[in-house]
């Protein structure tokens, strides 16, 4: 409520105001203020246009050419009648539909869960009294862990003969002799998705603490005198009052939901026989090992996609709750 | 009795709170335990969960300190490399990030926002479908599989998180500290940099804690552009401990300590700034 007054301020930054009371005192102002802003912008879109754009442009050439890095002098060729032949192949490739299939249940999950895991590790940690920075610290483990490191200790927990899971089943006699866990359907996937939650909980827990923290507390008096019950109060007041946090956790996670390549990539490559392929890793292969750049490009570049316009939806979804311009 | 049971229930919070983290943490703490134990003490059945004896011949053999063991992990180029690499990205990123980001939180300008979300969105192209065509087009240039390679790609992929982030940090500066610069004959280069990157400093280290972080952990990009340990960064060298049928978990987990220590301090300073940063304007600010 507080933030719809102060927003068309925040927009206006006083700018226009500025600018007109410097024109009296400083006529230079004026005139730079136009140019200034793109000017501070200018390098961040040089080296995002070098870096991001032109090799993804440069991307969308070469996924319309056979391009195979072992004979780049045949294969790095553009055919007009030709162009299309890596997307059609692609529309007819089974295991790429199954690596989206898959990737789609990796993420729906991955990001339905750690969202309920990380609203409810809050609303705890925001009861606890004391020992609050310890926790906040232990909270933030698996952020100091590169997403390979996950993936490679997930892999060890894992493993069928080594591994801390079997080890512990088979002590505690739960199970009676080891279980393949990266190999057997669907343990393969749940194993991954594991590894990628406990990736993902710190960073979405810290800010929807933040947000918990920061709610108005005459809110919950006044519930309290209408004597409603804790999870009355969590409902309908906690829950929607952290929507913008939601909104701000999710679009951080998205901004790299591709890291599970990471993850994956270490666990399981994808395999045995494509049963944890995802886009990325099944792309990934088709350059790496392959050779076949321009049918990985076409792939990937599909991959692009899911990530802009989930990137591009949480970010308007969040324009609009925060800033009106 | 009513006392006694609010009493009850926050100790019942602190507890559980305390255990879940616990069993949460194990993951880590595991890893850390296993880089300090002596070669008998893993992959047992059962587990030995506190290490009985601790010690530092997982890290003497990485370095190649133990006679017995040859070293085979460049494990020094690959923290050269690493160190080289983040530093420089994080500098220049946080640097031009720092800008952006001012440029947004204050001037109100012909494509606001379709900038801020080109910049954004560059962020969320995923890292195998970028490496792909930078592979390509840096061996037109040589830069593959050097460290300069690397970290012009790093520079690139930190700048949007920055942005971001300062973007944040530079609202919570009050405009009118601004204003009186303007009529104190300040232009708009002097009051960004006197008086409002001075006040962002704070902001501005949590930023780059991050930015080195991102470079630091990136592993997909990294493994399409580098091949040697000439610019191998260390989650890429990771891969050395893995033959086709064994790993050395040992030697693995002790390099993984290696790769945590930067992080551990790191975000351990700036956790508090960092969710300053990302939720101001989310409530009341």
């Amino acid at each position: 409520m507080d933030s719809i007054e102060r927003t068309p301020q925040m927009g206006d930054d006083g700018v226009s105001e500025n600018t007109k009371g410097n024109k009296r005192k400083n006529p230079n102002v004026h005139r730079d203020s136009g140019k200034f802003p793109y000017l501070l912008i200018a390098p961040a879109l040089i080296a995002i246009a070098l870096i991001v754009l032109y090799p993804l442009i440069y991307s969308i050439y070469v996924s319309f050419t056979p391009y195979n890095l072992l004979r780049p002098e045949k294969t790095f060729v553009f055919h007009f009648d030709t162009m299309f032949k890596n997307y059609v192949k692609m529309a007819h490739d089974k295991i790429f539909w199954r690596s989206w299939g898959n990737t789609i249940i990796f993420l729906l999950v991955t990001v339905n869960l750690s969202y309920v895991i990380s609203l409810a590790l809050s609303q705890l940690m925001a009861r606890v009294t004391r020992g609050q920075s310890i926790m906040r610290t232990m909270l933030m483990a698996p952020m100091m862990f590169a997403p390979v490191l996950v993936g490679f200790q997930f892999a060890w927990f894992f493993n069928a003969t080594v591994g801390l899971v079997n080890n512990i089943l088979i002590t505690f006699g739960i199970l009676s002799e080891p279980k393949a866990w990266l190999v057997d359907q669907p343990w393969g996937m749940i194993a991954i998705m594991i590894a990628a939650i406990w990736m993902n909980i710190p960073m979405m827990t810290i800010i929807l603490l933040a947000g918990t923290l920061s709610l108005p507390k005459d809110v919950y008096e006044a519930a309290d005198v209408d004597g409603a019950h804790p999870w009355q109060k969590f409902k309908h007041i906690t829950f929607p009052l952290l929507k913008p946090f939601t909104l701000i956790a999710m679009t951080v996670l998205s901004l790299d939901v591709a890291r599970a390549y990471d993850i994956v990539r270490i666990m399981t490559g994808g395999g045995p026989a494509h049963r944890t392929e995802m886009i990325w890793t099944y792309a990934g292969r088709m350059a790496i090992r392959n050779s076949q750049f321009g049918y990985a490009s076409a792939m990937a570049l599909t991959s692009v996609v899911l990530g802009v316009l989930f990137t591009l939806y949480l970010f308007k979804q969040l324009i609009k709750s925060r800033v009106v311009y | 009795m009513k006392i006694n049971r609010r009493k009850l229930n926050v100790w019942a919070y602190d507890i559980s709170a305390a255990v879940i983290l616990f069993i949460f943490i194990l993951p880590a703490l595991w890893i850390v335990f296993t880089a300090f134990r002596p070669a008998n003490e893993i992959n047992v059945t059962p587990p030995i969960w506190i290490p009985r004896q601790l010690t530092l011949d997982a890290f003497a053999s990485l370095f190649g300190l133990n006679p017995d063991v040859a070293a085979g992990v460049p494990v020094k180029e690959y923290m050269r490399n690493s160190l080289t690499v983040a530093v420089i990205a994080t500098i220049i990123s946080v640097s031009f990030g720092t800008m952006a980001g001012y440029a947004f939180s204050r001037f109100h300008f012909k494509g606001h926002t379709m900038l801020f979300l080109l910049i954004m969105l560059s962020r969320s192209v995923p890292g195998i479908a970028l490496g792909f065509p930078l592979f390509l087009l840096m061996r037109n240039y040589g830069l593959v599989d050097t460290r300069t390679g690397l970290a012009f790609v790093y520079i690139a992929i930190n700048i949007p998180f920055t942005a971001w982030l300062m973007d944040g940090f530079f609202r919570q500066i009050p405009k009118e500290l601004d204003e009186a610069a303007y009529i104190d004959g300040c232009n708009h280069w002097t009051a960004f940099w006197r008086i409002d990157l001075p006040l962002a400093l704070p902001g501005m280290s949590a930023a780059a804690i991050f930015a080195f972080l991102a470079a630091w952990n990136e592993y997909q990009i990294a493994s399409l552009i580098t091949k040697t340990p000439a610019s191998k960064t260390f989650p890429v060298g990771l891969y050395d401990f893995t033959t086709q049928f064994t790993v050395d978990w040992r030697g693995m987990t002790a390099m993984s300590v290696l790769m945590i220590i930067p992080a551990i301090v790191f975000v351990i300073l700036t956790q508090r700034r960092l969710t300053e940063g990302l939720t101001f304007g989310a409530l009341k600010g």
